[in-house]
């Protein structure tokens, strides 16, 4: 088992300078699923999932995907 | 001269609520100490100030008692008297407001790259806690719940209403980003020692980014009003060395993995 805990994560954004990151959390979600409908499932897609995996609540996260299935998701993809 | 300075180190740093508290806990961030910095600042012109109003207030019952001085004096006007006392205030302020504002604009300045994300979410009556960075899907690799240990279970030596069952582990003098939500109500996630205070508003995303300068424990509680158990859902940061980070986490994902 790599002992080697790489410590990296979502870097600070300047579109959201502020203390509310729900926004960014919610950009970096559509960024991910845009991306992948662009390119399909590529390693260049994966970085952005690991950005709003980061930032986002599990909770939120599954809560999009059924969404998603469902065709009720609220927002551009 | 060295060994005499030594047997005034604190040996042990107060990172939780004492009885009889009067003062602030001791720092672990450089934002804690800004604060408290502050408050030196601040206090040393209220202490100034303070006396002198007494002294005046003091002064004029004392000596113009209404049988010692039966007339008053008619005086309405006094116009230097009246521009001292509009500057000399101001100039108080001006020292006063000048480390405010430079403590306020540096809590702004935004950490480029913190090292790890740990993400806070207040439950009616208990936090979550996930380590997302290390997930390779949308299953959460790293969440557990951190609820307060009742007061029958705690052993000897540990703190009443404040331990908790599983703390929140980071690693000492590195960058971290705590964003903090909820899933129901109000909750409000604070620290004292890291100089810590966000409100986990439902549907939100708060972020606040802390540096924790000193390995050890430090506790906090919730502190907004979220129902009938609101004082029995306590935070307990424990910052480790990035080794003994690393190992810990390593632990928490293995059972999720399945590999040895």
């Amino acid at each position: 088992m790599a002992d080697e805990i790489e410590l990296k994560t979502a870097p600070a954004d300047f579109r959201f300078p502020t203390t509310n990151q729900t926004r960014h959390c919610f950009t970096c979600y559509i960024e991910f699923h845009g991306c992948l409908a662009a390119k399909g499932e590529s390693n260049e897609c994966e970085r952005f999932a690991k950005y709003y995996r980061s930032l986002c609540p599990g909770e939120w996260v599954e809560r999009w995907n059924e969404q998603r299935e469902n065709g009720t998701f609220p927002g551009p993809l | 001269m060295i060994v005499l300075e030594w047997l005034f180190l604190t040996i042990a740093a107060c990172d939780a609520a004492e009885p009889w508290q009067l003062g602030f806990q001791d720092a672990a961030t450089p934002m804690m100490q800004g604060i408290i910095d502050l408050h030196h600042d601040i206090f040393f012109f209220l202490i100034l100030i303070l006396v002198f109003v007494l002294w005046i207030l003091v002064r004029a019952l004392w000596h113009f008692h209404y049988q010692k001085n039966p007339i008053p004096q008619r005086i309405v006007h006094g116009t230097t008297i009246e521009i001292l006392w509009t500057i000399f205030p101001s100039i108080i302020l001006m020292f006063i407001a000048i480390p405010s504002f430079a403590l306020l604009y540096s809590m702004d300045e935004v950490v480029v790259d913190p090292a790890i994300t740990i993400k806070a979410i207040g439950h009616q009556w208990y936090w979550t806690y996930e380590y997302s960075d290390y997930n390779s899907s949308d299953e959460q690799s790293l969440t557990f719940d951190s609820y307060m240990i009742p007061e029958d279970d705690l052993e000897l030596g540990q703190l009443r209403l404040l331990e908790v069952d599983n703390r929140v582990v980071v690693p000492a003098k590195t960058h971290l980003r705590i964003i903090v939500t909820s899933a129901d109500v109000l909750h409000s996630w604070a620290v004292p020692s890291l100089g810590v205070k966000c409100d986990a508003v439902p549907g939100r995303l708060n972020q606040i980014s802390i540096l924790v300068q000193r390995e050890g424990v430090y506790y906090g509680q919730c502190s907004e009003i979220c129902g009938t158990n609101h004082a029995f859902m306590p935070i307990v940061v424990e910052a480790v060395s990035r080794k003994d980070y690393g190992s810990w986490v390593s632990n928490q994902l293995i059972p999720q993995t399945g590999e040895a």
